[in-house]
């Protein structure tokens, strides 16, 4: 079922909706939420949207079954969105809905949103009588609802609880009372598989945590603001440092300089912000510092889309910053991979004492989705070669920048005896001191640049989904991942048998060979990606020399529908 | 027991013969090593310019930063490893110019590191064009009819930021400095040093001289209350004829790395890394 409420910011649209979410999570459902809300606090036109399913669902349609209409512009802007028999929920006591010239039925459900909220204690609760109305509609009982409802107003007091329950109650038995047998959506209640719901952001806060994080910085940016948000409210609970600073030059530099006496630090942002970092990630290149930098994507160049989502900063993170050193560049496809894939980028970042940045969007960033619980089983903490003040004290002339095969050099941290080094902006000898000579920049160049065939030997290949002996291949990589399975998921077995999905997971460096076999031995090639400029598919050619022809690519800073796929891989 | 040679590195200064940053260079180590500060325990932090390549010769732990960013770079430091002592240094260019945001936001944090700069009123390294606190008219590649702006104020700036620690100091007088330095390193909170330092080759308005005939010791003056921020205020604004020199105001304040409650105990960086169980955080998620 796809669900979507639209009403002015404000009118606690969201707060509903991931109720609701919850609520069918914890039905047995596997859920996905997507909202539409322009850059301002107060008015403007919101909407939030859920797809439930009872298969995995990573991705949003533009046809919608229930819209919830808290205002008359939702019903204006979004009544054609919705399929043969859809069902608007609307309060018509105050909203019109009658003279929708649309070229398919219809069903009206009007409830007295406004009444019924104020019966229970207050307008603002009209949200959570249309969940009741929901609720009511596709055949659910209270019974989860209602401890939901609990759970999100305990902190709140038992007034609001009882106020919210009531109000709950009121939209559900308006519907059973008036609206029998109207809706084609039957949703009972199923297994719980005891999920999670939450969005990329709150999962990659989490991968740090559970894998070590000790310092962050950040500074607000949509869409990256909420992993700010989140980890300055466990910070201490968890015992780390969250600080807002200046601006994003001091971000970057503050945790470096936490890195360089040993924290494991991050930092998040998107692209502008990261713009402003950009000098400082060359600096972590150059003194070989570890850093984990997070970058949510948001449609540029400027202050572009600030609340939209776009795929449009990979060949900027991939050259960011002057001169040439390693860093390792991922993408996780949902908030699944964005847990495991952070807490992994702590543990790269020290290994290969380099940058590593982590590429999400607000698509998966801001959107809620239902995961398997997080197995912290699967994370280890791995300081590559940092030393201890033992293993130090028996190293004579210690060498921070010492020249070795696989160009990392063992790392010794400000506080211990024997280790003093200079960890230097400019190009420097084997103890960080200046060095303008020939062979030590060539030296030191060609060491750090060794990490990138370290690391291409040892980090993993490119998921593969689908059926991996198909000729045909789509490529694709970081959150279009979702949408585009949910929709080869629903094509025809012979139609998926000819299919599998390259993800470009770890990008760089990149996976030259894997990659170039696939392609190779392809059919037919179709790449996808949510920006103008192919940047996945030039970096493709860059690398392989296989210039990919068949694109699907989108740039309005809305994610990729169901319907945008459908018929591209249909035709495939 | 320490001395000052225990911060010398086998490198040679590369400051042009009588630079006012020889004696801040001395004046640090001396005051390091009077201290009982080894130099594993320090972290200097430099940033980019003359100043800057003081890293190659001082002995301990050095981080040599981007231009304008040392202080940020030590405030990650220190809250990362609150038993380090930290000093960010930078050149008047480099610290009021490109990074002078980053000054009056770590006042405002008041974490407990020093802040060092060399102020000679003129951009050296570059090859002397003219500084924010270069004075009105003064003559440089950069400002060949004389620069516009007026000069910059930055003990005036400082206090009226709320800094727990201001003061000014001349490479004329190695002595004091070393008092100075000492006095910034002990004091509980941000330190801001702001040390006259004559550019031999490109300044040849602001000279020893120049700065002989003017300067003033309040730290000598026993009416003078560094205690009184009104006081403070009123000598940061005195330029001319006479220029007062010394430690102008220093108060104790809430330091961050000694009341955020998440760094009590051990330093961050020191703590053992587990991998963290997410058990009391997924529940909102559930």
């Amino acid at each position: 079922m796809s669900w979507k409420i639209g009403g002015e910011a404000g009118f606690g649209i969201k707060s509903a909706g991931i109720s609701l979410g919850k609520i069918f999570m914890k039905a047995g459902y596997e859920v996905f939420d997507y909202t539409e809300y322009p850059s301002l606090i107060r008015g403007g036109h919101n909407t939030y949207q859920l797809m439930i399913d009872s298969q995995k669902v990573n991705g949003v349609s533009l046809a919608i079954d229930v819209l919830v209409a808290l205002n008359q512009e939702t019903i204006t802007k979004h009544a054609g969105e919705l399929v043969d028999q859809g069902v608007i929920i609307f309060d018509h006591e105050n909203i019109e809905a009658k003279n929708l010239k649309l070229d398919k039925k219809i069903n009206l459900l009007g409830v007295p949103l406004s009444v019924l909220a104020n019966q229970a204690g207050g307008e603002l609760m009209r949200n959570v009588v249309a969940m009741g109305a929901t609720l009511a509609l596709v055949g659910q009982d209270l019974a989860i609802a209602n401890r939901v409802i609990k759970d999100t107003f305990q902190s709140k007091g038992e007034g609001v609880v009882k106020n919210n329950l009531q109000a709950l109650s009121l939209g559900f038995e308006y519907v059973k009372k008036n609206y029998r047998q109207k809706f084609i959506c039957h949703l009972p209640t199923k297994t719980d598989h005891h999920n999670i719901l939450l969005a990329a952001n709150e999962a990659m806060a989490l991968g740090a945590l559970a894998g070590g994080l000790n310092f962050y910085a950040g500074y607000p940016m949509t869409p990256s603001s909420s992993i700010l948000h989140y980890l300055a409210g466990v910070a201490e609970s968890a015992s780390i440092v969250v600080r807002h600073a200046e601006d994003e030059i001091s971000v970057i530099n503050m945790a470096l300089g936490a890195a360089h006496v040993g924290a494991r630090a991050m930092i998040a942002t998107s692209g502008g912000g990261f713009a402003l970092m950009v000098e400082a990630l060359g600096l972590a290149g150059m003194t070989e510092t570890p850093l984990v930098i997070i970058n949510v994507m948001r449609p540029g160049p400027a202050t572009g889309l600030p609340t939209w989502t776009e795929q449009g900063d990979l060949q900027f993170v991939l050259r960011a910053a002057q001169g040439d050193f390693p860093r390792i560049i991922l993408a996780p496809g949902d908030a699944e991979e964005a847990f495991y894939l952070t807490a992994e980028a702590l543990n790269l970042a020290e290994v290969y004492q380099t940058p590593v940045i982590i590429l999400s969007d607000k698509f998966i960033g801001e959107g809620n989705s239902t995961v398997p619980k997080f197995d912290t089983k699967k994370i280890k903490i791995d300081r590559g070669k940092l030393l201890t003040e033992e293993q130090l004290k028996k190293i004579k002339d210690y060498q921070r920048y010492q020249v070795t095969s696989d160009g990392i050099s063992s790392r010794a941290l400000p506080g211990m005896i024997g280790g003093l080094f200079v960890a230097n902006s400019d190009e420097h000898d084997v103890y960080g001191f200046v060095s303008e000579t020939s062979s030590d920049r060539k030296q030191q160049v060609d060491k750090r640049q060794r990490k990138l065939e370290t690391m291409a030997k040892n980090l993993p290949e490119p998921p593969v989904h689908g059926n991996l002996k198909g000729p045909k291949t789509i490529v694709l990589w970081g959150s279009t991942k979702g949408p585009v399975l949910d929709v080869y998921n629903s094509l025809p077995a012979e139609k998926k048998a000819e299919i599998k999905i390259l993800q470009l997971q770890y990008l760089w460096p990149f996976p030259v060979d894997f990659v170039a076999e696939i392609l190779r031995k392809s059919s037919k090639v179709l790449l996808i990606e949510n920006n103008n400029n192919a940047q996945a598919g030039q970096l493709i050619a860059q690398e392989t020399g296989i210039i990919i022809k068949d694109k699907l690519l989108k740039y309005d800073g809305r994610p990729f529908f169901r319907e945008d796929l459908v018929a591209a891989l249909n035709k495939l | 027991m320490l001395t000052e040679k225990d911060f010398l590195t086998p490198n040679r200064p590369t400051w042009c013969p009588g630079c006012g940053n020889y004696a801040i260079w001395l004046a640090l180590r001396q005051a390091l090593a009077e201290l009982n500060l080894a130099p594993h325990n320090v972290l200097l932090v430099f940033g980019i310019g003359c100043s800057g390549n003081g890293y190659n010769f001082t002995k301990a732990y050095a981080w040599h930063s981007l231009h304008g960013r040392s202080v940020p770079t030590a405030v990650g430091a220190k809250l990362a490893n609150k038993d380090l002592t930290v000093i960010a240094l930078a050149g008047d260019g480099d610290g009021y110019g490109e990074g002078l945001n980053h000054l009056l936001q770590a006042i405002r944090g008041n974490v407990d590191i020093t802040y060092i700069v060399h102020d000679n009123k003129v951009y050296g390294l570059t090859t002397g064009q003219a500084s924010p606190t270069s004075d009105q008219g003064f003559e440089t590649k950069s400002s060949p009819q004389g620069t516009t702006d007026e000069a910059l104020n930055p003990i005036a700036l400082s206090l009226a930021g709320g800094a727990s620690f201001v003061a000014r100091g001349f490479s004329g007088q190695a002595q004091h400095l070393k008092e100075l330095f000492k006095a910034a390193i002990t004091h509980k909170g941000f330190s801001l040093v702001d040390v006259f330092q004559p550019c031999v080759t490109f300044n040849k308005v602001n000279t020893f001289k120049w700065f002989f005939d003017r300067l003033y010791n309040l730290d000598t003056q026993a009416a003078y209350d560094k205690k009184n921020l009104g006081s403070a205020l009123e000598q940061s604004l005195i330029w001319g004829d006479k220029i007062p020199y010394g430690i102008f105001y220093q108060k104790d304040k809430r330091e961050l790395t000694a009341s955020l409650p998440v760094l009590s105990g051990a330093a961050l960086a020191k703590r053992p890394m587990n991998i963290r169980n997410l058990d009391k955080w997924l529940a909102e998620f559930s």
